[in-house]
C-alpha cells in the first residue's frame, strides 16, 4: 500500500518567481519524512508541486513506479495521495460529516475507519453535525487530517499540522501521525515545531532557497545542534 | 450505531432564520399602506410569482458565479433563448395550447420546459467552451467577453427570428384568475409560482442530499481543495454552467408566457435584476437567491402600486439596505 516518493530535479515557477530550483529528494515507503527549512525556503511550494497544485516547469516526481509530475491534482489524489494544506482548507459551510463524506471517494463512509479516527479525535464525534466553519482552529485541523485519512492512502502530504495549536492538541496529533504511519502510509510532513519533527520523523530533508541542502536520518539531525543552527537558523521558533 | 447516527443526539447547529422572515416583514410593512386586503393579496401573489421566475433565472447565475468565479454578463442570452424555445414549441402545438384542458396545457408546458432545458443547456456548453474558458480567472476580460458573447447571441436571435416581438399567449387553462373573495389571483401566476417552487425544492434537495450537490457546495467555497480530493473541478464547472443556462432557459419560458411576448433583448433587460438578486442573497447561495428574488419582486410590486415612480429605484434601495445590514448578502457563502 505504501509507496516511495522521489523528486528528481524539480523546478517550479510561480509567475516570474523561480521558487523550486532543482529539488531532489526521496521519501522512503512506510516512513515519515520531515521537510524542514526557514520561512520562504520553498517547503509549501514543494508539497503543492507534488500534489499537482503547481505544475513543475522541469524535473520528475514519481510515486512508486509511476510518474505523477504534470498530472492534474485530481489524478494525483486518485493515485493515492492526500494533502493537508497549511490553511486546513476545510469546507466551512459543510458539516464535519459532509467534509469527510466528500473525501471518501470510493463509497460511503466506513464505520470502522471512522471509529479509528474518532479514537484520535473524539471531538469530531461531538461536532459531527456542526458546520466546520464554526469549529476552533485545532478542531478544523482535526477535520483536515481526518479528511486525508478517511480512506487508506499511499502518501500523505501534511503542511504544518501543529501550527497555532494548543499543546494538548499537539500530543493527540503526534499520536495520530505515528499511527497513520504504522497502519501503512508514507508521510511527508512540513513542520516548524522541532520537538514534533524529532518525535514523529524517521528522515529529514532540509530545504533552503528552493533546494534540498541536507538529507539524512531525523535522529542524527536532532542530535547535531550545530547542523540545526546552520541549516535552520537560530530563529527556529520551537527548538521548544 | 450507523454512520449517520454519530452526533444524532446533539442539537443541530442554529440556523440563521432572520433573512427568511424578511419577506414577511416587508409584506407586513406594506400591508397598511396598501389598505385594501384584496389588493394586498393580489399584489403579494403577483410578487411571489415574479419572485419565483426571477429566482429560476438567477439561481444558475449565482451557482456559476459562486463556484466558477465567472462574471457572466451573457446570462441574459440563455433567458432569451428559453423564451424563443417556448415560441417554437408552442407553434406546432397550437391545438394543445388552445384546448381548455389542464392536462394538455400542463403537458405542453412540461414539454416546453424540457426543450428549454436541453437547448439552453447545450448552448451553455458551447458558450462556456468558446467564451468562458479563455477568460477563467480574469474578471475584466470576463465582463468584456461575456458582454460580447451576449451581443452576438442576441443578434443571432434577431437574424434567425426577425426583429419583431413575437406574441405568445399562455395555454387556455392558464388564462383568467382564481377569485378568493375580492382578490383576483391570475392562474398563470399560480402555475409559475409552483414551477419556481419545484425548481427551488429540486435544487435544494440536489445540493444537500447528493454527492454532486456536496461537490458543488464545496466547490463554491474552495475549488482547489475539491480538486485535491480527487474530483475533476473543470467537469463540475461545465456541468454547473450547463445547469445554470438550463435554469435560465426555464426562467425565460416562464417569463415569456407571463409577459406574453418574446424578443431577443428580454434576457438583457432582466440581467440587472438577476444580479441584484444574487448580490442581495449572497454570491453562490441558492437559499439567499430564493429569499432575495422574493424580496425584490414583492418590493417591485408594492412600490409599483404605492409609488410607481419609486418602483424604478426601489430594488436598488433594497440592495443598499441589505448590504448595509449584511455586507456579504443574506446568506454569505465561504469567503465570498
Amino acid at each position: 500500500m505504501t509507496a516511495r516518493l522521489a523528486l528528481d530535479g524539480v523546478h517550479t515557477h510561480i509567475g516570474r518567481y523561480h521558487i523550486l530550483q532543482g529539488v531532489d529528494f526521496d521519501a522512503p515507503a512506510g516512513a515519515t519524512t520531515m521537510l524542514l527549512g526557514r520561512n520562504g525556503a520553498g517547503k509549501t511550494t514543494c508539497l503543492r508541486t507534488i500534489m499537482g497544485l503547481w505544475r513543475p516547469s522541469r524535473g520528475t516526481i514519481a510515486l512508486g513506479d509511476s510518474a505523477i509530475s504534470g498530472l492534474r491534482a485530481s489524478a494525483i489524489a486518485r493515485a493515492g495521495v492526500a494533502y493537508v494544506p497549511e490553511t486546513m482548507a476545510v469546507f466551512a459551510d459543510l458539516t464535519v460529516r459532509e467534509n469527510l463524506t466528500l473525501a471518501a471517494r470510493d463509497g460511503p463512509l466506513d464505520e470502522a475507519r471512522l471509529q479509528w479516527i474518532f479514537g484520535f479525535f473524539p471531538t469530531l464525534r461531538r461536532f459531527w453535525l456542526s458546520r466546520a466553519g464554526s469549529l476552533s482552529g485545532g478542531q478544523k485541523q482535526m477535520v483536515s487530517i481526518a479528511r486525508a485519512i478517511v480512506e487508506p492512502r499511499r502518501l500523505l502530504l501534511i503542511d504544518e499540522p501543529t501550527k497555532g495549536l494548543a499543546p494538548a492538541i499537539v500530543g493527540g496529533l503526534i499520536d495520530c501521525l505515528k499511527e497513520i504511519k504504522r497502519v501503512g502510509a508514507t508521510l511527508v510532513v512540513v513542520e516548524q515545531n522541532f520537538r514534533v519533527a524529532r518525535e514523529v520523523g524517521d528522515w529529514v530533508r532540509v530545504m533552503d532557497n528552493g533546494r534540498i541542502v541536507h538529507a539524512g536520518p531525523m535522529a542524527e539531525f536532532a542530535d547535531d545542534a550545530a547542523l540545526q543552527a546552520r541549516l535552520l537558523g537560530l530563529s527556529l521558533d520551537s527548538r521548544q | 450505531m450507523t454512520v449517520g447516527d454519530f452526533g444524532a443526539a446533539l442539537p443541530r447547529p442554529r440556523r440563521d432564520l432572520l433573512p427568511i422572515f424578511a419577506p414577511l416583514i416587508v409584506a407586513a410593512i406594506a400591508a397598511p399602506f396598501i389598505g385594501s386586503a384584496s389588493s394586498f393579496v393580489t399584489l403579494t401573489a403577483a410578487g411571489l410569482a415574479m419572485g419565483m421566475m426571477i429566482f429560476t433565472m438567477a439561481s444558475g447565475l449565482t451557482l456559476a458565479f459562486g463556484m466558477m468565479d465567472v462574471l457572466n454578463f451573457g446570462h441574459g442570452a440563455f433567458i432569451s433563448l428559453g423564451a424563443y424555445v417556448a415560441a417554437l414549441a408552442f407553434a406546432p402545438l397550437t391545438s394543445w395550447a388552445q384546448a381548455d384542458s389542464w392536462p394538455l396545457n400542463l403537458a405542453l408546458l412540461a414539454l416546453t420546459l424540457a426543450a428549454a432545458v436541453v437547448v439552453c443547456g447545450l448552448f451553455g456548453l458551447v458558450f462556456e467552451r468558446l467564451v468562458i474558458v479563455p477568460v477563467y480567472g480574469q474578471h475584466l476580460k470576463q465582463i468584456l467577453a461575456t458582454i460580447g458573447g451576449s451581443i452576438v447571441a442576441e443578434q443571432l436571435l434577431y437574424a434567425l427570428f426577425g426583429p419583431d416581438v413575437i406574441a405568445l399567449a399562455p395555454p387556455a387553462s392558464f388564462r383568467g384568475a382564481f377569485l378568493i373573495g375580492d382578490a383576483a389571483i391570475e392562474k398563470y401566476r399560480v402555475v409559475a409560482t409552483l414551477v419556481g417552487l419545484v425548481v427551488f425544492v429540486g435544487l435544494t434537495l440536489a445540493l444537500n442530499r447528493t454527492k454532486i450537490g456536496l461537490l458543488i457546495r464545496a466547490g463554491v467555497q474552495d475549488r482547489e481543495m475539491v480538486e485535491a480530493l480527487g474530483y475533476r473541478v473543470d467537469r463540475l464547472f461545465v456541468g454547473v454552467f450547463m445547469a445554470g443556462a438550463a435554469l435560465a432557459g426555464v426562467g425565460g419560458v416562464l417569463w415569456a408566457l407571463y409577459r406574453q411576448q418574446v424578443h431577443a433583448s428580454m434576457g438583457g433587460e432582466l440581467l440587472v435584476l438577476c444580479f441584484v438578486v444574487i448580490i442581495i442573497g449572497g454570491l453562490g447561495s441558492v437559499g439567499g437567491c430564493f429569499i432575495g428574488a422574493i424580496l425584490v419582486a414583492l418590493i417591485d410590486n408594492y412600490a409599483g402600486f404605492l409609488a410607481p415612480k419609486l418602483a424604478l429605484v426601489a430594488n436598488i434601495g433594497l440592495m443598499v439596505g441589505v448590504l448595509l445590514w449584511r455586507p456579504r448578502g443574506l446568506y454569505p457563502v465561504g469567503g465570498r
